[in-house]
């Protein structure tokens, strides 16, 4: 606990920045939706065989889990993409199902006498709406308008996975750092956001179906007009990116993050260049998505995942041929691939170190006799690449207890310390590996594919500002594995900023 | 149709010309014809499902006829422009139907708002119309529908439909679901508006004793048709059966002695007063 408040202090200007941003995703999409789904469902009331396929529909589009949506919209040309308009049509998409539905219960649910007294009075279709409807139907739009928002709230938790910002920014950090004390940091004010805005929507409906409704409205339209005034000005400063800015992305895990901040950091002090940071980004294809979109200009790629996993290419072995295969192929496509950084973040076979030393394990192949009696657990990623864990187990004859437990990377070393698995696959360069006591595996029969470390960036950025690429230059061959384990145990183990620690890191290169 | 007494040239009016109407298989009017003029009340009586509220809904083109011609102020309903037709025929329907979300006053203003009324003559009309009804305005005017009883709601809805003093008024049991009482003093209260505006009613009702009250003519409906149409002082002399049936449910209910002696006190009183 105190150490949480202790984190919330240190971090208050990063904290109030992404509440701010969180609120501004959820009320920028709920408007959306309003002004999507009132019409939709007025429409859907007018036209009744059209009700039911457009209320089913939306509720198809609900239960798409958030991350898939991700995904399906990544390709979606305007919409689609890495940042915030992407996480803003996925909150709309989301928000779409309750305000709809609200909607037609609302105009539906209106004493048909009432509605009769209106038409029968000589009402244009449209004064019955303004007048009668609408107005009548107003608490129950605000009721789903309530579960949007607040369904919204959870969703944009997640929208940091494509670099929207907001909350989730922290639960991911979190995560990725395996420190429960950052995920609480997002969490916590995400769910007491949550609550605050359940209570606030369900006291204007309350006020709306109460009595006093002449007086309710017109505080009602008061109330919007703020709102929407305070989201247009959050939005017109927050949609400001200034020009020129480079922005650098990466994936979501620590490493990757002190990277990021190695390459933004080198890239501000080299250049005096304005630098947006993106980082925490999904995965490797949504990096690469938002590199070829322009919503990235620059991340570290790893040669042997570009290979394989963007260019679908066999694995290759030898280092220099890989990254020069895959040099050729980002500049067939309009991305260059600048000078690797040093080190090599191969795939790690890991057990716990006691494990080994018990059983005089040194090599992969050395464990292949005890693995039958072992649980293995594999980042999704490994299980599914085409140079994870298939043909690793063909190339050593591995079989385990049981098929391999899917998890999440990062939380995989835990599990494997704790001994709830025997055998993972991490980085190499993992900081864990030696603050949790954990032993690599030497890959006795060079099955991984290099894993270089290099800055990949658009080569029309690259163009405009040739001082980028000269920044980025003087970091060619300069991070060593070594380095790269400490720097990672600083994260992750000694809890530290991968902001300071690329910072110390940037200064003593200089 | 035996006992039809004048065919009026409606041209205040409205006229029915063999009109039929079905929904499916079902026929709920079928070949009607009647005419009602300015300054006259028709009631139509006849059991639920008989076709009283298709009638009034024909007038104001919330339904076309399939056969036959609706003529209101002596113009074919299908000539109307709908809107402006039903600003010109007021309608107090049957579960009374005011806005939940407006005041009585606003209410009231509705339609005149929709015409277009300056705020003043609003205004004026709104206070006008509260008098006329017997709802002092400084009382009533800011309170809102849930906050009347039944017999008040229902005549905020009489004079929502009087607002901008439309020749035709279409009148669906507009004194229902009251006690005897306040249904009594409404329906004088309704003979003493009618003697001062003059308009052309027509007034559904299942009530008998109401019709005899209110009415210069009534017609009998039944299953679609109309079996009956005359004076209250011819009706209580047919002897076609389902007259009579009706007829003598006023006369002696079977089951409240009491409604028997109102009944027959208000009739005598209603007859005197017409002789």
């Amino acid at each position: 606990m105190t150490s949480l408040v202790r984190y919330w202090l240190t971090h208050q200007q990063e904290l109030a920045t992404l509440v701010a941003e969180h609120i501004l995703l959820v009320a920028i999409s709920t408007a959306i939706a309003v002004a999507v789904g009132v019409p939709l469902a007025v429409f859907a009331t007018r036209r009744p065989r059209l009700a039911a396929p457009l209320v089913g529909i939306a509720n198809v589009v609900q239960t798409v889990p958030s991350l898939a949506m991700f995904g399906f919209l990544l390709p979606v040309p305007l919409i689609g993409g890495v940042g915030a308009r992407a996480a803003l049509a996925v909150l709309v998409l989301y928000g779409l199902l309750p305000i709809v539905r609200s909607t037609i219960v609302g105009i539906t649910g209106i004493d048909p006498s009432v509605k009769l007294a209106g038409v029968a009075m000589g009402m244009t279709p449209r004064q019955l709406l303004r007048q009668i409807e609408l107005p009548l139907a107003l608490p129950s739009i605000v009721a789903g308008i309530r579960v949007a928002a607040v369904v919204g709230v959870g969703s944009a938790t997640i929208a940091a996975a494509i670099g929207a910002g907001g909350l989730g920014q922290y639960i991911y950090r979190g995560l990725s750092m395996v420190d429960s004390t950052v995920i609480l940091a997002g969490a916590i004010p995400a769910a007491l956001l949550a609550l605050f805005v359940d209570g606030s929507l369900l006291w204007l409906e309350r006020r709306l179906s109460g009595r006093r409704r002449a007086r309710s409205r017109r505080a009602v339209v008061a109330v919007a007009a703020a709102l929407s005034l305070a989201v247009l000005a959050g939005s017109a400063v927050w949609a400001t990116r200034a020009p020129g800015a480079i922005v650098v992305g990466s994936k979501n895990f620590t490493e990757q993050l002190i990277l990021g901040e190695i390459v933004a950091q080198t890239i501000e002090r080299g250049t005096g260049l304005p630098v947006q940071r993106r980082l925490n980004l999904g995965g490797t294809l949504i990096c690469d998505r938002a590199l070829m979109t322009g919503d990235v200009d620059v991340y570290v790629e790893y040669t042997g995942t570009a290979l394989t996993a963007i260019f679908h290419q066999l694995a290759a072995k030898d280092p220099k041929a890989v990254f020069e295969t895959v040099r050729e192929l980002y500049a067939g496509t309009g991305r260059t691939l600048l000078a690797p950084l040093g080190y090599d973040n191969t795939f790690a076979i890991l057990v716990r170190g006691a494990d080994a030393r018990a059983n005089g394990l040194r090599t992969i192949e050395d464990a292949t006799r005890l693995a039958p009696q072992w649980r293995a657990g594999f980042g999704y990623e490994f299980l599914e690449r085409p140079d994870g864990y298939a043909g690793l187990a063909k190339t050593y004859g591995l079989t385990f207890r049981g098929p391999p437990q899917v998890m999440d990377l990062t939380l995989s070393y835990r599990a494997l310390a704790s001994g709830q698995v025997d055998l993972i696959a991490g980085d190499a360069t993992a900081g864990l590996i030696k603050g949790l006591d954990l032993f690599q595996l030497e890959d006795n029969r060079r099955y991984f594919p290099p894993y270089d470390a290099v800055p990949v960036a658009r080569a029309s950025t690259l163009l405009r500002y040739p001082q980028v690429r000269q920044a980025l230059e003087r970091l060619a061959g300069r991070i060593t594995a070594d380095d790269m384990r400490e720097m990672n145990y600083a994260a992750d183990a000694r809890k530290e900023n991968p902001a300071d620690i690329a910072r110390r890191f940037v200064e003593q290169l200089h | 149709m035996s006992q039809w007494g004048r065919i009026v040239p409606a041209m205040d009016g409205v006229e029915f010309r063999g009109v039929s109407y079905r929904i499916g298989a079902r026929t709920l009017l079928d070949d009607f014809t009647v005419a009602v003029a300015a300054g006259e009340t028709l009631a139509l009586v006849g059991a639920s499902g008989a076709g009283k509220t298709t009638v009034l809904k024909l007038v104001n083109r919330l339904l076309l006829p399939e056969a036959g011609d609706v003529c209101v102020q002596g113009r074919d309903t299908r000539e109307w422009d709908p809107i402006r037709l039903r600003r010109s025929v007021g309608y107090v329907i049957q579960d009374v139907g005011l806005f939940p979300h407006l005041t009585v006053a606003d209410n009231i203003a509705v339609v005149p708002r929709l015409e277009q009324w300056p705020d003043d003559r609003v205004a004026a009309r709104v206070r006008e119309l509260l008098e006329l009804i017997g709802l002092p305005p400084g009382e009533y005017s800011a309170r809102w529908p849930d906050e009347l009883s039944g017999g008040q709601r229902q005549r905020v809805g009489v004079a929502r439909a009087l607002a901008v003093d439309p020749p035709v008024l279409l009148m669906d049991e507009p004194f229902g679901a009251l006690d005897p009482i306040t249904r009594r003093q409404l329906q004088q209260e309704f003979r003493r508006i009618q003697a001062r505006v003059a308009k052309c009613v027509i007034l559904v009702t299942h009530d008998m004793a109401e019709a005899l009250t209110l009415a210069d003519r009534i017609g009998v409906l039944n299953e679609g048709r109309l079996i009956w149409s005359g004076t209250p002082q011819a009706i209580t002399e047919s002897d076609d059966p389902r007259v009579r049936a009706l007829v003598e449910s006023v006369l002696a209910p079977p089951h409240s002695p009491a409604a028997f002696g109102s009944a027959q006190a208000k009739k005598a009183g209603h007859y005197e007063g017409r002789a």
